[in-house]
Parts: C-alpha cells; sequence; structure tokens
C-alpha cells in the first residue's frame, strides 16, 4: 500500500515536470507514436503484394498488432525505465535510493515516468480499435470479456519480463540491450500470427518464454481460429496462471540481484 | 545506549582477475576487518583514511546498503541490513560527489518529493525548510533545476535534503570537496551549530583536514581496512609524533645549524626550518640558536595535522 | 598530408577501442540482432511463400537482405549514436568552443572517429547476426570478387552517408537548445527509409522510385542490392557513384554548417 503510494508520487511529479516543457513533451510524444507507427506501416506495405500472411488476413494481424503493442505499451509506460538500472549501478546512484525508506524497485519503477509512451499506446490502440471495427466478430460475452483479460495479463507478462531483464543489470551492468530482445524482440514476435513460425518455435514460446499468452492465444478465442498446435481449448486461459508464474520467477530474480549487490556493493 | 555500536566487522570482496585469455583467478580483499567502535549521540566524529582504506564501505554498512561479512552492527538500535527501511527514517546520507536530488526538477520540488517519501509532518517541515532555507542560503535556489546549480549550491541542497526529516545520525562524505573558502566556512557553522542544537550525530569522511580541525573533537583514522587511530585531537598529535616547527630569519645565509633535541627540516637562503618535539619548550632552543648566530627575525610553526596523518598512514605496515 | 593521414588514423584507432570494452553490451546487441533477424526472416518467408517474386526478390534473396539490415543497423547508427552524439553532448555543454579552435579540421576529426566506430560495429554485431543467419538458413553471397570488392565500398559509403546526416542532425544543437526531436525525427525516418522495416524493393509505385533516390536508401538498400547482384556491371558503378554523390553532397553542407556554426560560437562566444 505505502508502496503503491509512493509510487503514483513519484510518477505524478515526473508528470509535472514533463508538463512544464510542454513542447518538448508533445513533439516527443508524436514521435513516439510515428515510430510505434513504423511497424504498421510496414506490415501494410507487405499487404500491397500479398493478401494473407500465414493464412491471416490484414485485419486480423492489425488485431494481433493492436493487442501485442497495447500491452508492450502499457508495460512500458509502467516501469520502462528500470532498464536504467544498470547505468544507475555504474554511476553508484542507486544508493541513493538504497537509503530512502521506499523499496528500491517502486523507485526504479516510477524513476523519470515517462507519459510520452502514451505515445505508443494511442498507436495501437487506435490499430486495435480499427481491427475490432473492420472485423465481423461476433461478439459474445465470453469473447467481450476476454479483451480486457488480454490487455490486464499481457501486460503482466511483458512487466515481468521487463523486470527480470532489468535484474539481470544487478550482474553485468551494461547489458540492457539484452532486455530488448525479449520485451520488444517478444512484442515484434506477437505482432504476427504463430502460424508463420516453426513449430518448435510456437512450442518455445508457449512452455519457455511464453509471449503466445499475451496476444495469440486470447486472439484465437475472439477472433474463432483453431490453434495450430492442436493443444486443449483450456490452454487459450492460462494467461493468470503463466503471469502469476512470471511474476512469481521476477520476484525472485530481482531479490537475489539486490541481495548480490549488498553482498559486493557494485 | 549509544547511536553506532560496532562490533568486530569485517567485510571482504571476492574480485576475479582475468589471469591469462579465459582463466579467471578469484582473490579475497578484505575491505574492511576487524573494525569496532561505538559513536554516542551528538558527537560529530571525523572519519579519514586514503582512498580505498575502507571508508566507503564503513558507510555502506552503515547505512544498510552493503552486508557485514563479520561481526554485527547497530545504528539507532537497528541492524542496518535487516531493517534498512526502518532506518532510513533515522539517518541522513550525502553523497558526495553523487546527488540524492532528482537531477531536473527543481531544488523545490526535490523537498516536496522527500516530504511525502519520508512522511513529514507539515508543520515540521514548514519549519525545517525555513530553518534550512535560511541558514543554508536556498532561498534563491528553490526554483533552480539541480542540474543547473554550481557544485556548492548543490552540496547546500544536499545537505538540507538528507536532515529534513529530522534523522539521528547523518553521513557526510567529502561534503566541502570543491567549494570555495567562503562556501567551505559558511557549511562548516552550519553544520557546528545543527550538531549543537539538534544534538544530531555526524559521521564525516573528508580529505580536507581543516573540516575535521574545526568541526570534530574526534577522530577515527582508517588505513588498509583497519581502525589505526581513535581518539581526540591531541592524541592524535601525540600518537603522530607531532613537532612544533621554529623558523629563524638569519642575517645571513650559513649552513644548517644543528643543535641537539632540534632537527633542521629545510634550508632556504637565510631562512632555516628547525623541528622539536611539540611538548618541548621553545625558549632553550631559541636561546641556543641565538647564541651561535645572528637573529633577523623569529616564529613557530604548530603541528599540522596532515602532516601528523600522513605519518600514522606510513608508519602502519600493510598486513599480511 | 601524410601527418593528417596518420591522425585521422589514430582517431579512428581511438575510436575503435573505445567501443571494444563494452563487451557485455556488444554480446546482449548481437544477441538482440539476432533475435530480431529470426523473426523478421520468419516473416518474410511468409511474405515470400505467399509472393514468390514480390519486389524482384526471391527467397533467399529477401532471407539474405534480413541478416544484412541486422549487419548495417549498427554499423551506419540508424537510431543515432556513434561519433556524432559526442558532438551534440559537445555542443550543449560547450565543450565545443575547445574543439572549434583545434588546428584540426572538426569534420575530418568526427568522420575519421565514427569509422573506427563503424568498423568495429561491423566486425562485431555485423558479422556475428550474419554467421548466425548463414547457419540457420541459406544465405546468397556475392557472385564474384569485384562484387565483394564493391560491397566492401558500398558499405563504407553506407556510413559516410549515414554520418552526413547524423552530423547535420548534431549540428542542429548549434541553434536548438533540445535536439531530442530533430533526433527522433530522424530516426523515424532513416529507420522507414532505410528499408530497415520493409525492404524499398516492396514499395508500390512512386513510393519506391522516390524512396530509391534519398539518402536512406544508401544505408541498406543499396549495399544490399550490390551483395545480392542485382546490381552488376555498369549498374554497380552506377549504384556507387550514387551513394558517393550524396556522401560530397552531405559533407560540402556539413562543413558549410560548421563554418556557420564556427562563426556563431566565436561572435556570440558559445
Amino acid at each position: 500500500m505505502a508502496n503503491a503510494r509512493a509510487y503514483l508520487l513519484l510518477a505524478r511529479m515526473w508528470i509535472r515536470v514533463s508538463m512544464s516543457y510542454r513542447t518538448s513533451f508533445v513533439v516527443l510524444t508524436i514521435g513516439q507514436f510515428l515510430i510505434s507507427g513504423l511497424d504498421f506501416v510496414a506490415i501494410v506495405l507487405m499487404f500491397t503484394n500479398i493478401d494473407a500472411l500465414g493464412g491471416f488476413s490484414l485485419t486480423e494481424i492489425a488485431f494481433l498488432y493492436g493487442g501485442s503493442t497495447l500491452c508492450l505499451g502499457l508495460a512500458d509506460l509502467i516501469l520502462g525505465n528500470i532498464e536504467r538500472l544498470g547505468r544507475r549501478i555504474r554511476l553508484g546512484t542507486l544508493d541513493a535510493m538504497m537509503v530512502r525508506p521506499v523499496s528500491v524497485y517502486v523507485q526504479m519503477c516510477a524513476d523519470e515516468f515517462a507519459l510520452r509512451r502514451l505515445g505508443r499506446i494511442t498507436q495501437g490502440g487506435l490499430v486495435f480499435a480499427w481491427a475490432v471495427h473492420a472485423l465481423d466478430i461476433d461478439w459474445t460475452a465470453a469473447r467481450l470479456a476476454m479483451v480486457p483479460y488480454l490487455l490486464v495479463f499481457g501486460t503482466a507478462i511483458f512487466l515481468a519480463i521487463f523486470t527480470m531483464g532489468a535484474a539481470v543489470q544487478f550482474w553485468t551492468a551494461d547489458s540492457s540491450e539484452l532486455a530488448n530482445a525479449f520485451t520488444y524482440g517478444g512484442s515484434t514476435l506477437a505482432q504476427f500470427p504463430m502460424t508463420i513460425y516453426p513449430t518448435e518455435a510456437i512450442k518455445a514460446l508457449t512452455f519457455v518464454i511464453p509471449i503466445t499468452f499475451v496476444n495469440w492465444y486470447p486472439s484465437l478465442f475472439i477472433l474463432d481460429r483453431s490453434d495450430p498446435l492442436g493443444l486443449p481449448g483450456a490452454v487459450r486461459f492460462g494467461g493468470p496462471v503463466v503471469a502469476a508464474l512470471l511474476a512469481a520467477m521476477a520476484a525472485g530474480i530481482w531479490r537475489t540481484g539486490i541481495r548480490h549487490y549488498r553482498s559486493t556493493g557494485s | 545506549m549509544s547511536m553506532i555500536e560496532v562490533r568486530d566487522v569485517s567485510r571482504s570482496f571476492v574480485l576475479r582477475r582475468r589471469s591469462g585469455r579465459w582463466r579467471r583467478t578469484a582473490h579475497t580483499v578484505h575491505a574492511v576487518s576487524g573494525l569496532s567502535f561505538t559513536v554516542e549521540p551528538g558527537e560529530m566524529v571525523g572519519y579519514i583514511g586514503p582512498n580505498g582504506a575502507g571508508k566507503s564501505t564503513t558507510i555502506k554498512m552503515l547505512t544498510g546498503i552493503l552486508v557485514p561479512t563479520g561481526g554485527t552492527l547497530t545504528v539507532a538500535g537497528l541492524t542496518p541490513y535487516v531493517e534498512r527501511t526502518q532506518l532510513a527514517q533515522r539517518i541522513g546520507v550525502v553523497f558526495g560527489q553523487r546527488t540524492a536530488l532528482w537531477w531536473d526538477l527543481p531544488l523545490r520540488d526535490s523537498y516536496e518529493l522527500l516530504q511525502r517519501i519520508y512522511r513529514i509532518p507539515p508543520a515540521r517541515y514548514r519549519t525545517n525548510m525555513a530553518t534550512f532555507t535560511e541558514l543554508l542560503d536556498l532561498a534563491e535556489l528553490l526554483d533552480t533545476p539541480v542540474r543547473q546549480l554550481s557544485l556548492g549550491q548543490r552540496m547546500r541542497g544536499d545537505i538540507a535534503a538528507a536532515l529534513l526529516h529530522d534523522p539521528d545520525v547523518v553521513y557526510l562524505d567529502e561534503p566541502t570537496i570543491g567549494l570555495d573558502v567562503v562556501s567551505k566556512s559558511k557549511l562548516r557553522e552550519f553544520l557546528r551549530q545543527t550538531n549543537r542544537e539538534r544534538g544530531l550525530t555526524v559521521i564525516l569522511t573528508t580529505h580536507d583536514l581543516h573540516d575535521i580541525e574545526q568541526l570534530c573533537s574526534r577522530v577515527m583514522v582508517i588505513d588498509h581496512g583497519r581502525l589505526v587511530f581513535d581518539g581526540d585531537l591531541a592524541a592524535l598529535h601525540a600518537v603522530g609524533g607531532a613537532r612544533r616547527t621554529l623558523v629563524v630569519d638569519l642575517s645571513e645565509p650559513t649552513d644548517p645549524i644543528t643543535i641537539p633535541g632540534a632537527e633542521t627540516v629545510k634550508v632556504e637562503g637565510p631562512r632555516q626550518w628547525l623541528a622539536f618535539p611539540a611538548e618541548a619548550s621553545a625558549a632553550p632552543l631559541v636561546a641556543a640558536v641565538a647564541a651561535a648566530h645572528d637573529i633577523a627575525d623569529l616564529s613557530i610553526l604548530e603541528p599540522d595535522i596532515e602532516d601528523v596523518i600522513t605519518r600514522i598512514y606510513t608508519s602502519t605496515p600493510p598486513p599480511g | 598530408m601524410r601527418a593528417t593521414g596518420s591522425l585521422w588514423f589514430a582517431v579512428a584507432q581511438r575510436s575503435f577501442r573505445r567501443y571494444s570494452t563494452y563487451r557485455a553490451a556488444t554480446l546482449a546487441g548481437i544477441f538482440t540482432n539476432c533475435v530480431f533477424g529470426l523473426i523478421f526472416c520468419f516473416v518474410y518467408i511468409a511474405v515470400w511463400n505467399q509472393n514468390p517474386d514480390a519486389g524482384g526478390y526471391d527467397r533467399t534473396d529477401a532471407i539474405t537482405y534480413v541478416w544484412l539490415g541486422q549487419a548495417m543497423i549498427m554499423t551506419v547508427a540508424v537510431w543515432n549514436g556513434g561519433a556524432t552524439d559526442d558532438l551534440a553532448a559537445r555542443i550543449k555543454s560547450g565543450d565545443v568552443a575547445v574543439d572549434l579552435y583545434r588546428p584540426v579540421n572538426l569534420l575530418g576529426w568526427y568522420l575519421a572517429s565514427d569509422l573506427g566506430r563503424a568498423l568495429f560495429h561491423l566486425l562485431t554485431r555485423g558479422v556475428a547476426p550474419t554467421v548466425f543467419g548463414a547457419v540457420i538458413f541459406d544465405l546468397r553471397y556475392p557472385a564474384s570478387t569485384l562484387t565483394w570488392v564493391q560491397f566492401a565500398v558500398s558499405a563504407v559509403l553506407a556510413v559516410t552517408v549515414s554520418f552526413g546526416v547524423r552530423m547535420l542532425v548534431s549540428a542542429s544543437a548549434f541553434w536548438l537548445l533540445d535536439d531530442t526531436g530533430i533526433k527522433n525525427l530522424a530516426a523515424v525516418l532513416a529507420m522507414f527509409f532505410s528499408g530497415l522495416v520493409v525492404p524499398l524493393v516492396l514499395f508500390p509505385g512512386w513510393t519506391r522510385d522516390l524512396a530509391s533516390v534519398l539518402p536512406w536508401a544508401s544505408y541498406l538498400q543499396v549495399p544490399a542490392d550490390i551483395w545480392l547482384g542485382k546490381h552488376v556491371g555498369g549498374d554497380a558503378w552506377m549504384a556507387l557513384g550514387f551513394q558517393a554523390l550524396w556522401t560530397l553532397v552531405l559533407l560540402a553542407f556539413c562543413h558549410g554548417v560548421l563554418q556557420l556554426a564556427n562563426r556563431k560560437v566565436v561572435v556570440q562566444g558559445g
């Protein structure tokens, strides 16, 4: 509770700061929107040469794309700057956080909270909304409920991945790019239907690095498509379990990392 | 109850060094070993030692950042590495060169954040802010982003930040480094006053020995991870074999004077420097010099703490 | 002449060495390049399964293009960075005044430094992912020694063109207080018009013609087409000439801008 309060406090202050440089904030937000939007323009360009990718139409891919981008964008908004942990360790400024009566994790998550990341979220949201509008989905109650489910647990999975990627920096301070392979890489991967990847890769993405639980399984349910792996239907509802497992792992690695830092001081 | 109790504390690190293309060999470095001391409430202690002697390792253990490998320590009755978050309410830390303030924020915003983070009661916050703003001359800086402050201004800002939540103990790492003479003396006056009025316990690490001379009644010297001296300034002089220096201007240049009980340490034209034990009287020495030479002028230099400490460092053999 | 030559060489060497100290970062970066390369390969395979000669490429061309793209990302510094970022930082801190008074050509200094960096990134973050790609997929390789040489020249020109663009972006810091906006915009344009997200050959109609004459085409599309044998004979020399022309134009621009900046710093004292 105290941690949530501290997080909101810090985030609110950074929002106030960014608002005091309004022009810069607007430019950066639009920049985020455009950078993020290019990925989708690329997909549209590909579709000037083809009609379907891995058996999925442009609108269906837009649905996958929107879901993946929204989840990554939300996670990035919530704790994106946690990847600066390595830099803080190198500069020695993590110590200042350690002598404050608030969890270091919370301070790192809220560090320089960047509201401009709404740019990516807005872009993902627009593509998602367009896909929902253009697709002829039979909106049963269950499918409708699956949308917030996708967003909540997809975001949670990315939150855990961001945390693990940052925690690794307790050991190797300049490896922040390693995390990118899993966060941005994972999101890029999930923007496309899994049917374009080899079966072994889909299995790995289900059971080893469970990116498929972010948006693939929920989307299969909403779009009423069959699972290329032919797994039992219950797998499509595995999001909460996977998110909880990953969160537990992330918490473990983070704690071990803090312990490591406190036993080496570097 | 003592404010700080350190008993037989040690901290070693395992370093891996490349010893060939692929191989790495591990060896253990004892950053601090067998450290024991207590600090009473309201004491102002100078903690000095050469770079790499173990000063910052000690401070990191006292703040709970670093876990000791052996021994026990308590600060304000709490075990730092176990109760780090509770302890954070009771201590303040200034990390010398690295600011704990938010780089892009105006000073005032940093303070408002700290008020909420430390849950400082509003009335108390207002009083403290008023006091520190006046004593540290912060009024004109409050609306300036920290990154635009000069080193001295930032240090003042950092010190106020560390004291805002009324800590019992404050650790100051090189608080006067890079400051001009006026800022230094203002800062020292502030620390003296705060220590006196609030009963604040202060641990001061510094390279500027004038800080120690002017602020601290007690000095701890650490070298090679061991406490080599703990006592007051007078004792430090005695241990370091402090010597006073008689400076004489002769009417004309001569060979170095030789007089029993004194050593001629420097000759520069007609001026000569004669060192003698601090506790000995200067009168017989002056008489002896005057008997043999024609003295134009003379003065006596008091022992220099820097000199004393250098002697202590050089006289401690490195362990092992 | 020989003295300046050896100076530039020394500058480039320092820069190479400086980047080579970030070992963990380099390894992490190589890993990331491999992951993104894999993802794009599967996407492209799906595209070319649907349309086997999209953009005049076949499947092998497309897969090879992916790994060449991963190799060039850091080499040409698509996301900005490199020596030109040092310049921007020095402009902001005011240290650039010192640079401007040095008896050496500022442009040459930063170009040498950036070439040193680019060589390091090519040898590590360029070669390693490509080898990884070659192990997993069948790639196409230059058909002749001449093509290898032309590719090497093209890769160097790719760096000089991107250096020119990045230098202009960094130099904007002389006049703008906050250059983050320009930098972001430049990165977006470079990313897109270099053909890193989608090969320029897949662009429809006139957009393809437009994209092919912009400087960013030099970053990846031109070297890749030389490597893949899409430009042969006189065509290849034309392609190199295109890159050389952009290099000259951009460096001339940079020179002019630095002259202006010099006057500004001298007149206003920073």
